[in-house]
């Protein structure tokens, strides 16, 4: 929604709640032993549970409940001592039982919140409702069979951890903020692939429009299943104007489910929306209260790890960067600990160390298409080629010359500048000699120079640069060449 | 809480069931005993007691993330009505 655009709309309020669907990476389904792999043939990986086949019960899956606390506590939420699996009833042919086990009053992450910094540079703080453990459903294929759906049920029985925020955000912008700072989070904890294109991260958007901050809620639509940060965006920006636009024209909002239409950018009508009540739920009676022990709790959150939002706080204040840096060091976990491993070696040489990861290697990475896990070129490598620039030993342009050839596989940072004879000239005997001898081929230019014409020092360090194939020490050169045109 | 026949009709509509015009009354006042039922039991006291979730005191024992299943399809699929390609077939449930 753009306010200049729309001069009406500035008396319209959105007000935006997400419910993310992160996929918790396990081995194993939430309540069966049928593998999660993406990708199989269809069926292949469905226990008889998954099917609803009769006399089966659901044992729940350990990690995926670790899973859950570490992200309740990455949040600052209370992990509830005692939760409950409930019975959601719907029917529907990807889901063979007519129920999903998800949780409702009782989930196992309560009330948390997230610090979300806007494009526009303000910091939010979104308020998280609850974050609870459930299955996925199965797919349905609809286009590749001619009067009939077909149905794969490997999906079936895959733990989701749901994550509800408050409706708190207002307007596409906050949304698609918080969802990738959740995005980041879950990744950063290790917790969900974060892989959208196979279904591992997805939202639900709730959306409802009222006119100024103070006036009770709209009538909300929720737009299903987006996966993707741009169509969140678009389809919550339709959405706004969709309800803005039908209010001013006398209309009704009818609760319902839309389906955002990525080709049309809109969103369209699925099916008027069952009410909280007609999902029947109850507790399952085939699983009994979900116990945590305090003495678990605890060791999840020894064993958590530094926070995106804590370590880029901390390269800021404690390591000097500047935001837009410790921003794009902390967007995953994997680039931030290079970072670090590349500066541990190189302690108090922060800015040298970013510039080269978010630049020379972000580039490479980008260009070759990999993520930084499968870079050829390890923190340690990158490191001792830093220390070699940092010295004096090569420059800056030599450099980066060596980290291509270190990417392409030509060995070390010391091995390449060896082999390629490029270490800096340092010795002032060899420069002083390269020195003499530009002089003595260009006594005209030596003799402008003495006459005031202080502009050929750049000729003097380009062809003395030439005659030592670019090695020579810049600064020393420099200072050298001073001295011998001085006289 | 009375029942009319517009909610007996939502309740057979989300239970999937076809109820004729004609069974419409016997259902309510069948449903609407039920109910009082609820209403005796909603008039108890339970200020001090803790919501039960499962009869049974006993927590929910976990597993470790192991995958144990092999693949079953072939056997699973020709217990279906219809299957094709690997899917179960069902009606089309889409528009």
């Amino acid at each position: 929604m753009n306010a200049r655009m729309k001069p009406a709309a500035s008396a319209w309020q959105a007000v935006i709640g997400l419910e993310i669907h992160a996929q918790l990476s396990t081995a194993s389904k939430l309540f069966s032993g049928a593998s999660t792999a993406y990708g199989a043939e269809p069926n292949t990986q469905t226990a008889l549970l998954d099917c609803a086949m009769p006399g089966t019960l659901p044992v729940p899956n350990r990690e995926a409940v670790r899973k859950a606390i570490q992200f309740g506590l990455a949040i600052d939420a209370t992990i509830a001592p005692q939760s409950v699996f409930a019975r959601k009833n719907y029917f529907y042919p990807d889901l063979p039982k007519g129920y999903q086990i998800s949780q409702y009053e009782l989930p196992v992450v309560g009330a948390g919140r997230l610090r979300v910094r806007v494009d526009d540079g303000r910091v939010i703080e979104v308020e998280i409702q609850r974050a609870h453990l459930e299955e996925d459903a199965g797919k349905s294929v609809h286009d590749a069979f001619h009067a009939e759906t077909g149905i794969d049920l490997n999906r079936a029985g895959t733990p989701l951890l749901e994550i509800v925020s408050a409706p708190v955000l207002h307007s596409a912008a906050e949304a698609v903020a918080y969802m990738r700072t959740v995005h980041t989070l879950v990744r950063w904890l290790g917790i969900c692939d974060g892989n959208m294109q196979e279904g591992s991260f997805r939202c639900d958007c709730n959306v409802s429009v009222r006119r100024g901050s103070d006036a009770p809620l709209g009538t909300r639509t929720e737009i299903k299943n987006v996966n993707s940060f741009r169509f969140v965006e678009k389809a919550i920006e339709y959405e706004i104007e969709r309800q803005i636009r039908a209010l001013e024209n006398g209309e009704a909002i009818v609760q319902e489910t839309r389906l955002y239409d990525p080709a049309r950018h809109q969103t369209r009508s699925m099916r008027s929306k069952e009410s909280a009540d007609d999902y029947r739920y109850f507790p399952d009676p085939d699983l009994p209260p979900l116990v945590i022990a305090a003495a678990d709790i605890a060791r999840e959150r020894d064993a958590l790890p530094e926070l995106p939002q804590a370590r880029r706080e901390r390269y800021v204040a404690q390591l000097g960067l500047p935001e837009a840096d410790a921003d794009q060091l902390c967007a995953d976990r994997a680039t931030a600990d290079y970072f670090e491993a590349v500066l541990a070696v190189l302690p108090g040489q922060a800015k040298l160390c970013a510039n080269w990861v978010l630049g020379e290697v972000a580039a490479s990475l980008n260009e070759a298409g990999i993520e930084i896990a499968a870079a050829p070129v390890s923190a340690a490598a990158l490191a001792q080629l830093l220390a070699r620039l940092r010295e004096g030993s090569i420059s800056g342009k030599i450099a980066k010359d060596v980290f291509a050839a270190m990417w392409a596989g030509e060995g070390s940072a010391d091995a390449i500048i060896e082999a390629r004879g490029l270490r800096q000239i340092s010795d002032s005997g060899a420069l002083a000699a390269a020195i003499a001898a530009v002089l003595a081929e260009h006594p005209s230019q030596v003799a402008d120079y003495r006459g005031g014409n202080e502009k050929l020092l750049q000729f003097f360090v380009g062809q003395a640069m030439k005659r030592t194939r670019g090695q020579a020490n810049p600064q020393q050169l420099n200072e050298l060449l001073r001295r011998a045109l001085a006289g | 809480m009375s029942l009319d026949h517009a909610a007996v009709r939502h309740i057979a509509r989300l239970a999937r069931l076809a109820v004729a015009d004609d069974q419409l009354e016997s259902l309510r006042s069948d449903l609407q005993r039920v109910l009082h039922l609820f209403d005796d039991l909603a008039a108890a006291n339970v200020d001090n007691l803790v919501p039960l979730a499962h009869p049974h005191d006993q927590a929910l024992s976990l597993r470790d993330d192991v995958v144990s299943e092999i693949d079953r399809s072939a056997e699973l699929l020709a217990l279906a009505a219809a299957s094709q390609g690997g899917y179960y077939l069902v009606p089309k449930v889409i528009e």
